[in-house]
């Protein structure tokens, strides 16, 4: 038990390794929240009035609406009026080539890892790569083009498919939906937005990038995927954030529409700054993520592996309207220190032969807490639905804590809904068993925590599932007993 | 949740409420209390869907009838009631209107060392002045304090120390009241001492004519050093009553409980199980069944406190809903920061046998220590085809085949009750009610 004390005492040292500050000039706006502050930014990106109308609706219902307190967590109020709404990087003028790109961004993502140029070469991966707020370069894209893809920054799409973002946005996640979504709705700052068209199958998986740079600015990212029928899309989104003192507020909404056979299988590693060892800093993550299988056998596909942020509040949910669609979430959860976590998913079924898996994997450690909390709701007219969940917990210390909050509600008699649920710390006779074969402690954690999150690793894509992997084991440097 | 100002109408005016209390025969020596929990009530009122903990039941109905307290006498007669005995041999209780009926119990044969009676008789006694209204918390559950302000009689069973006593103790819980919109608060005490052991029995049944029943009972149960309670609760009431219970163990060292609790019959049924594993050791069996049919609500909520290390706590809950009734499932296990070492298992299973009725279960794990192996799991389903076939295929009738198969199901949970005699009984009951 010693060893583990003072294993558990190195990881509360280690520092968080992507912590830099990028120094490129900003153009904020000025801090606080009003009506002003909504049209500022929809001026500042030259939007159409039915957009900025959407903004303001938002903003006036959020005006209405009290922040939840529902979840188990606890933080210090976020004073709304006290963040800047909009910052974008300065130069913002549109590159043609990776040179022309600013070579301080260009440092930045090398510090990061990800290397356009290595990936645009090797790795056939198309990045649209966003910091704080402007979409700065997008790759690929001509490629993708071809195809009838559309994949671009939302402010792009808004000017060149009006029709298709008007007709999606918020279709899944409406403004009205709860009060961190009403916040982006009205705010949003940039984000991603992808189309592909019927029968199309994605030759290349799309992947963004977010970074939140400047201090003391929130970001406001919307997402929109859309897969016509029969398509096929796979899509990467990774952060990591530089180290702050202030707690910086990220409320993102991501939707995504799944039409008649087609599938979506989003992936996300999230490694934002979580604050130092006393809880000081970090970032807020409170984000609206949800699909809709709208067809038949459509199918849309979570995984996520969370391990940074000072307090996670999320819950990636499929509604699964088509007959015989499925929906899928795949998560690794990792707190540390005084981290909290609160993520899980909604499975709403609604169609005929509908199925969901629901695979969570959490591990706390530190003086954190880390909860699941699920719903799976069988409605009515969902003949046939299917459920399984499995949620384990693993608890590496005796400081943490560890939450499961299912719900299941069945309306339906021919359903099959089934859970299970388990907590417990790595065994002692699992160390031992390892260490008899000459393999040290802090490997062994390491192997057995990975073998632990294999199941939801295995859906990862390959250069996400070689990611997790070294962030796991960072967040488990110095090991873990 | 709704306070008094809020539910208009109410059973509760503060008015009738005062009523209440003013009705119920106070014991002196526990004024302070019953008088703090009135206030607590009032402060809390009658929780709405709003509140998480009453999220799948609403009882905002209860808020919207003028009950009455029941001031209905002790009818029944001994002859009226002793053929309804758990077992031949069994001692009988009877609690009528939530006034304990000497004349119709039978209590004879009772060991030295086993007393049973009224709270106003055994008021002086050491274990109820230590423990007595002290462990169902009034301050944050409504129909506690309720229960609290206004019960007027309260059975005791007292076991001392090193008294081992297997024949069960039969309270059998009887609604004879005619008036149309009744409320009977019931209250039980039990403790057991030192190394003692005994079997309880509660039973819950209609004979009245009332249309619209409220039974509201609190049962506290201490269990002190290296005792064991079995205990078994039955409630098969008449579809007009509202019945929302709430059963408190609390856990000494070494100490050992098995409880099964019975849901067969009545209108909505709101279990509330609460049991604190208190000190080093303790073993906790929970085991529940539900059968509804027609409108009925039957709501299990149960709460396995594990405070101290080494304790052990196992939970199967299961449910068969029909017609177009509904289930409701909410287990928690807390597993405090000392509480290493501890085993605690849930389980859940829940069978719909209808196209109208629905299941919400919430099992839900909070741990705050790492040695430790707990797990729930739950599942919602039908009757597996391929055995209702194989049934089929030898000569067995559709609907006796699934007669059987329920049978199966839920005869699981009753298979755990320790004593024979009772263990028989109830296997008899479940068999008519699925019939």
């Amino acid at each position: 038990m010693s060893d583990d004390l003072k294993l558990l005492d190195d990881v509360a040292n280690s520092e968080y390794k992507w912590g830099f500050v990028s120094n490129i000039e900003s153009d904020n706006a000025p801090k606080g929240l009003n009506e002003d502050i909504v049209r500022f930014i929809s001026a500042k990106k030259n939007e159409p009035e039915w957009l900025l109308e959407y903004r303001l609706k938002a903003f006036r219902h959020w005006q209405t609406m009290t922040e939840p307190v529902w979840p188990n967590v606890t933080y210090p109020k976020v004073d709304f009026q006290d963040i800047i709404y909009y910052s974008a990087p300065k130069p913002k003028v549109q590159l043609d080539s990776l040179d022309d790109l600013d070579p301080e961004i260009k440092a930045t993502f090398d510090k990061l890892g990800i290397s356009l140029e290595e990936q645009k070469r090797l790795a056939n991966v198309a990045v649209d790569a966003v910091i704080d707020s402007v979409s700065v370069k997008t790759t690929f894209r001509e490629a993708l083009l071809e195809k009838g893809i559309i994949f671009s920054s939302f402010s792009e799409a808004v000017h060149e498919h009006p029709e298709l973002v008007k007709k999606y946005l918020g279709s899944v996640v409406p403004y009205t939906d709860n009060f961190y979504a009403a916040l982006n709705a009205a705010v949003f700052s940039d984000g991603s937005f992808c189309y592909i068209p019927k029968g199309v199958r994605c030759p290349m998986e799309l992947s963004t990038y977010f970074r939140i740079n400047s201090a003391g600015t929130g970001q406001f990212e919307r997402t929109l995927i859309i897969a016509d029928e029969g398509a096929y899309v796979s899509y990467l989104e990774g952060c990591t954030a530089p180290m702050r003192d202030e707690n910086q507020l990220h409320a993102a909404v991501v939707e995504i529409v799944s039409h008649a056979e087609a599938q979506v299988k989003y992936s996300t590693v999230q490694n934002w700054y979580p604050g130092d060892k006393e809880g000081k800093g970090g970032i807020f993550n409170f984000v609206t993520k949800r699909g809709i299988c709208l067809g038949n056998k459509s199918k849309i596909s979570w995984t996520q592996v969370e391990t940074g942020s000072a307090v996670t509040w999320k819950y990636p949910s499929v509604i699964l309207k088509g007959d015989n669609s499925v929906g899928e979430f795949y998560s690794v959860a990792v707190t540390n220190n005084m981290q909290q976590a609160d993520t899980g998913t909604k499975m709403i079924h609604i169609g005929k032969n509908t199925s969901s898996t629901i695979i969570s994997k959490g591990i706390s450690g530190g003086r954190s807490h880390n909860s699941y909390r699920g719903l799976v709701k069988i409605n009515k007219s969902a003949d046939n639905a299917r459920n399984f969940s499995q949620c384990d917990s693993l608890l590496l210390g005796d400081q943490c804590g560890a939450h499961t909050f299912p719900y299941l509600e069945v309306s339906n008699k021919s359903a099959k809904v089934e859970h299970e649920a388990t907590t417990s710390k790595v065994g002692e006779d699992q160390i031992f068993y390892c260490n008899q074969r000459g393999i040290s402690t802090e490997d062994a954690v390491g192997l057995i925590v990975n073998g632990y999150c294999k199941e939801v690793f295995n859906q990862l894509p390959m250069e996400f599932a070689v990611e997790a992997q070294k962030l796991l084991a960072i967040s488990l440097e110095g090991s873990v007993g | 949740m709704s306070t008094l100002q809020e539910t208009k109408n109410t059973i509760l005016t503060s008015t009738l409420f005062q009523d209440w209390v003013n009705a119920s025969p106070r014991v002196d020596a526990f004024a302070a209390i019953t008088k703090d929990a009135a206030q607590a009530f009032l402060l809390q009122g009658i929780p709405t869907t709003k509140h998480e903990e009453w999220k799948y039941t609403n009882v905002t109905r209860l808020a919207n009838t003028t009950f009455e307290i029941s001031k209905s006498n002790t009818t029944l007669m001994n002859a009226d009631v002793t053929n309804e005995k758990v077992t031949e041999d069994a001692i009988l209780v009877i609690i009528e209107n939530g006034i304990l009926n000497k004349a119709a119990s039978n209590m004879d044969g009772l060991p030295k060392g086993v007393h049973i009676g009224s709270i106003h008789d055994l008021k002086d006694n050491a274990a109820i002045q230590k423990h007595f209204l002290q462990h169902a918390d009034y301050k944050s559950e409504p129909f506690v304090a309720l229960n609290t302000a206004t019960f007027s009689d309260a059975v005791c069973i007292l076991a001392e120390a090193n008294v081992e006593y297997n024949t069960p103790i039969h309270l059998m819980m009887v609604n004879t009241s005619n008036e149309a919109n009744v409320y009977i608060p019931v209250r039980v005490f039990v403790a057991a001492e030192k190394n003692a052991s005994i079997h309880v029995v509660e039973t819950y049944v209609s004979k009245g004519n009332n249309t619209n029943a409220f039974v509201n009972a609190v049962s506290e149960v201490v269990v002190a050093e290296n005792a064991k309670v079995n205990y078994v609760k039955l409630q098969d009431e008449s579809s007009n009553t509202t019945h929302i219970n709430y059963h408190r163990i609390a856990m000494a060292r070494d100490s050992y409980e098995h409880l099964t609790t019975l849901s067969l019959g009545g209108g909505l049924i709101r279990n509330n199980l609460n049991i604190r594993l208190g000190d080093v050791n303790g073993t906790a069996y929970l085991n529940g069944l539900t059968v509804a049919r027609f409108n009925q609500l039957v709501d299990h909520h149960t709460v396995v406190d594990h405070a101290m290390p080494h304790c052990y706590s196992n939970e199967l809950y299961k449910n068969i809903i029909d017609d177009s009734a509904q289930g409701v499932f909410n287990g928690k296990i807390f597993v405090r920061k000392d509480a290493q070492k501890t085993n605690a298992f849930q389980s859940n299973k829940n069978l719909l046998l209808s196209d109208e009725a629905s299941m919400n279960a919430k099992p839900q794990l909070e741990i705050f220590a790492d040695d430790v192996k707990c797990s729930h799991g739950a599942t919602t389903g039908q009757l597996d085809d391929e055995a209702l076939f194989y049934l089929r295929a030898r000569g067995i009738g559709e609907d006796a085949a699934r007669a059987l198969l329920n049978h199966a199901f839920a005869a699981d949970v009753i298979e755990g009750i320790a004593h024979e005699g009772i263990k028989e009984k109830m296997l008899e009951l479940l068999k008519e009610k699925l019939k």
